[in-house]
């Protein structure tokens, strides 16, 4: 009897779990995990238009992606954010987009609109760029890189740690960086080289970051692929009171890959009106305001205002190296295919 | 008549329990996730298959997959089964706070492992800046990032609490009456062990040999992080087709074939299984373990000790003294005080109390849920059907057949299933209730592997005994199997609490960081995704946490007393 209550309290729990009630006024919000908003925020919107926002972080992009296309038919969520722009093309394809003209995205400058439809609408930027160890180039009395091409020369030797562009998304941009700086039939001759000049690739940003970046953990390489507002997090979450950055983003043209994130409202999404709202908000004012001390990347919305640690620490790189969404999603395998080959084996 | 008609049907409806737990969890949604991968448009995707024949780089990853696990099996078994012998045959002071120790690197997250591996053993690390100073060296001497070795040496890190709690579990609760017998008629130490001892352990060596070389054959974390970019396993490559290059037929393809694999080698254990299983006379550990009385065996203890200290114990500490480590190197408790502050008023920001709090609960969960399946699962397997009767060790085919199902969870990649629960679950795949669902799923293989050959290793003759003397099959399952088998019991629930608290791969796909479902490895992780010392230390910090929460958890649960459960 015990043994028979056992089993059927089994089956109870997983029927309970797969029939809560529907509640009307909910709209599901799905992204990758590196996503944040405040809660004062978020709260005004839920308020001001009686939505609930159930948030569904779903893992990094290419995971949160994935499963927003294998559940097409059964959509997860009402909205997603997040897909960049290597991902693009991709995500349109996949067809799990619907159109939304919001009329706020009207004020977006013209470089973040990619899709002409507005199935995706742009939210936010960021530039993957080199970062270096302020420290120790003074201390080593050398002058940081100023361009891709100083990463061969001998006294960067065995100095640059990058991620692999086929497990990690800045590691993918950086090579994208290489790409729109060489050519398609120069990249792997530079990466030749870094190679002979020792660069170290790792499979994931933590480890780059936290396991040989000198500035940030007991590895030995003085600069790595990270993000152009990596500064100003060095300074926000810093553990003592810090008026100077430890690290540097290295700005130089066409050293930096720009990475601009969207959103859009998943085909078939149950509550089309309240998703509208909410990607009206994600465009607005206030939660672009909020973008940088949430997610660390900047606002598309040109009126925002930047909060003070990002007006100070971080910069923008006027000329990032481009490469044109479609040609990213065509080649995308081919092109990290060469580039372990020339890197790795 | 009726009666007893009636037992064997409610008996029959128990023994189904486990298996539909295991056709709704894990092959209903790993048949979806393989038919709309492999189908795309209703038909095989052939041309995508094509190029794993094709394409040398594929066999390579599956050969380095089997080699590296076969070698790191082998390892941790040779250099746990002096641990084992210690933790089955004596008794010492602070022997079970050591036991929990060795357990804790089983739950620890690999980017935090990684960085403490590299604070000893690194360029700059610990060891290498001592024996340049003691040798006068100019390089560092010790050179394994990167290598093979590093990703053995985190595997036998990993996994060497498997040895110690299976086999030293077992050991423990053999008789040393055959031993003492060998010795009378004249075998020396070392005939005993070949000729006595070795053959009396091969059950429990065998499962956990089966166990590390699951999770060795899957592992993810040690070789992306450890091992960097330069090696590959299928695990990693079937992460790498379907989120980077969304391949999913090729990354359904390759997951195919690690479970194939899985399969193969459930089939060779079990044949193996059913050649070395002897009935034996199974004692309390009252009278099996004992004080180190000579010379040589403190010696022993104390070499031993000091191995696990060393393995096990420094890297740990190494993690415990960065999370008070300042800029600097001062000491601080930043990292601590920050933990409870949510500074951006982020939405997503969860106290590490409640934090905590959640992986408690779903590890507690899941070890009730794991527990109580394996058990069933355990108790079908032996239970003797008519056409084999007085041969339970064997089996039939059947039962063969299901324990080999019941192991298959263990060799799936996180991904594959991960992305099967989004395609067939529907509701419940957003529900924080399949957190410790998932978990269960890794969790009762371990609490099958860590009972089944006890209980197959009970004698006939016992259970006969009390058969005669009248005792229902119930009965004689409460008064002679579960007693016994308690202490295995016990093994099996440590395991599924510890793999529900470190559980990550799974738990990404299904936690929804914020609220009730963030688990300290989740946190952990959301940690380490943004730069600045804060949230490296806060990382570490958290890790601290889930060490002692953990630990006290071993300690708790192991000592769990129910009248003789928990002597044997």
């Amino acid at each position: 009897m015990r043994k028979k209550l056992l089993a059927l309290a089994l089956w109870a729990l997983a029927l309970l779990a797969s029939c809560g009630p529907k509640e009307p006024a909910v709209v599901r919000l799905m992204s990758h995990d590196s996503f944040g908003v405040s809660e004062e925020v978020l709260q005004a919107f839920e308020e001001e238009h009686g939505i609930t926002v159930q948030l569904l972080p779903s893992g990094d992009t290419g995971a949160a992606l994935n499963q927003a296309i294998l559940s097409k038919d059964d959509p997860l969520a009402d909205v997603f954010f997040g897909v960049d722009n290597t991902f693009l093309s991709r995500a349109l394809e996949a067809g799990i987009f619907e159109p939304y003209d919001a009329p706020s995205v009207e004020k977006v400058p013209e470089q973040f609109r990619l899709d002409p439809e507005n199935r995706l609408l742009p939210v936010d930027y960021g530039d993957v760029c080199l970062n270096y160890d302020k420290a120790w180039f003074a201390e080593h009395d050398q002058a940081p890189p100023s361009s891709l091409e100083d990463l061969t020369r001998p006294e960067y030797a065995g100095l640059l740690v990058v991620e692999n562009p086929a497990t990690s998304s800045p590691g993918l941009a950086f090579l994208l960086a290489t790409i729109g700086r060489f050519g398609t039939d120069g990249y792997l001759d530079y990466w030749a080289e870094l190679r002979s000049n020792r660069v170290l690739v790792t499979d994931g940003w933590e480890e780059a970051y936290w396991g040989q970046f000198s500035a940030a953990s007991d590895g030995d390489r003085p600069i790595v692929v990270s993000y152009a507002s990596s500064p100003p997090a060095e300074v926000y979450f810093s553990e003592e009171a810090l008026t100077e950055a430890p690290t540097a983003a290295v700005l130089a043209d066409e050293t930096c890959f720009r990475q601009i994130e969207f959103v859009g409202i998943l085909a078939g999404a149950e509550h089309r009106d309240a998703a509208e709202k909410l990607v009206d908000f994600m465009l607005s004012r206030q939660f672009q305001e909020d973008i940088p001390l949430q997610m660390f990347v900047f606002p598309v919305n040109p009126d925002a205002q930047l909060p003070d640690v990002f007006v100070r620490y971080a910069e923008i790189p006027s000329q990032p190296a481009t490469v044109d969404p479609a040609a990213i999603e065509a080649n995308r395998e081919r092109w990290i295919e060469d580039w372990t080959t020339t890197v790795l084996r | 008549m009726d009666d007893h008609r009636a037992k064997i049907v409610h008996r029959r409806i128990l023994y189904l329990v486990p298996l539909a737990f295991l056709i709704v969890f894990f092959f209903h949604p790993l048949l979806a996730i393989l038919r709309v991968s492999l189908f795309p448009e209703g038909q095989l995707a052939l041309e995508a298959l094509g190029e794993l024949v094709t394409r040398p780089y594929y066999a390579g990853t599956v050969w380095f997959t089997t080699w590296q696990a076969a070698l790191s099996t082998l390892l941790t078994l040779l250099l746990g089964l002096p641990g084992a012998y210690l933790f089955g045959r004596f008794r010492f002071p602070g022997k079970q706070l050591l036991k929990a120790l060795t357990t804790i690197p089983f739950v620890m997250p690999t980017v935090v492992v990684g960085a403490a591996f590299r604070a000893l053993l690194g360029p700059h690390g610990r060891l290498n800046t001592l024996l340049q100073a003691l040798l006068g060296l100019d390089a560092p001497p010790i050179q394994m990032e990167r290598t093979i070795w590093l990703i053995l040496l985190a595997h036998v890190f990993y996994n060497y609490t498997v040895v110690i709690r299976i086999v030293g579990g077992y050991w423990a609760n053999l008789s040393r009456h055959t031993e003492e017998a060998a010795a009378v008629l004249g075998a020396n130490r070392r005939q005993a062990f070949w000729h006595v001892t070795l053959p009396a352990l091969a059950p429990a060596l065998l499962a956990a040999a089966l166990l590390i070389f699951l999770f060795t054959f899957t592992s993810f974390g040690v070789i992306l992080i450890l091992g960097g970019p330069g090696f590959s396993t299928l695990e990693t490559e079937i992460y790498r087709q379907a989120v980077v290059f969304l391949k999913f037929p090729v990354a359904a393809a390759l997951s195919v074939l690690q479970i194939a694999f899985t399969y193969l080698i459930m089939l060779a254990y079990t044949h193996f299984q059913r050649r070395i299983a002897v009935p034996l006379r199974f004692q309390s550990q009252r009278q099996t373990l004992r004080r180190p009385s000579t010379g040589r065996e403190r010696l022993l203890v104390a070499l031993n000790v000091a191995f696990m200290l060393v393995l096990l114990v420094t890297p740990l500490l190494a993690l415990v003294e960065r999370s008070f480590a300042g800029a600097g190197g001062r000491f601080t408790l930043d990292y601590y005080a920050e933990l409870p502050i949510n500074r951006r008023g982020s939405v997503l920001h969860v106290p590490p109390l409640q934090v905590v709090g959640n992986s408690v609960r779903y590890a507690l969960g899941t070890m009730v849920l794991a527990t109580a399946l394996g058990t069933l699962s355990a108790w079908q397997l032996t239970s003797p059907s008519p056409r084999v009767a007085r041969r339970p060790q064997g089996g039939s085919r059947w039962t063969r057949w299901l324990d080999s199902l019941v192991m298959l969870p263990l060799g799936v990649s996180a991904v594959t299933l991960g992305f099967g629960y989004i395609v067939a679950l529907g509701r419940l795949r957003t529900s924080p209730f399949l957190i410790p669902l998932a978990h269960t799923l890794i969790a009762f293989p371990f609490v099958v592997r860590s009972i089944l050959p006890v209980l197959r290793g009970i004698h006939p003759n016992l259970r006969e005994a009390a058969a005669m003397l009248g005792a229902s099959p119930d009965r004689v399952w409460l008064e002679i199997d579960l007693p016994i088998v308690g202490r295995a019991l016990l093994v099996g629930a440590v395991f599924s609490f510890t793999i529900s608290m470190g559980e990550f791969g799974a738990t990404s796909f299904i936690a929804r960081p914020g609220g009730s479902s963030t688990t300290l490895p989740i946190a952990i992780n959301r940690f380490l995704g943004q730069p600045g010392a804060l949230n490296f230390g806060q990382a570490v910090a958290l890790s601290t946490i889930l060490m002692c929460v953990c630990a006290v958890g071993f300690l708790f649960i192991e000592r769990f007393r129910y009248g003789e459960i928990g002597e044997f």
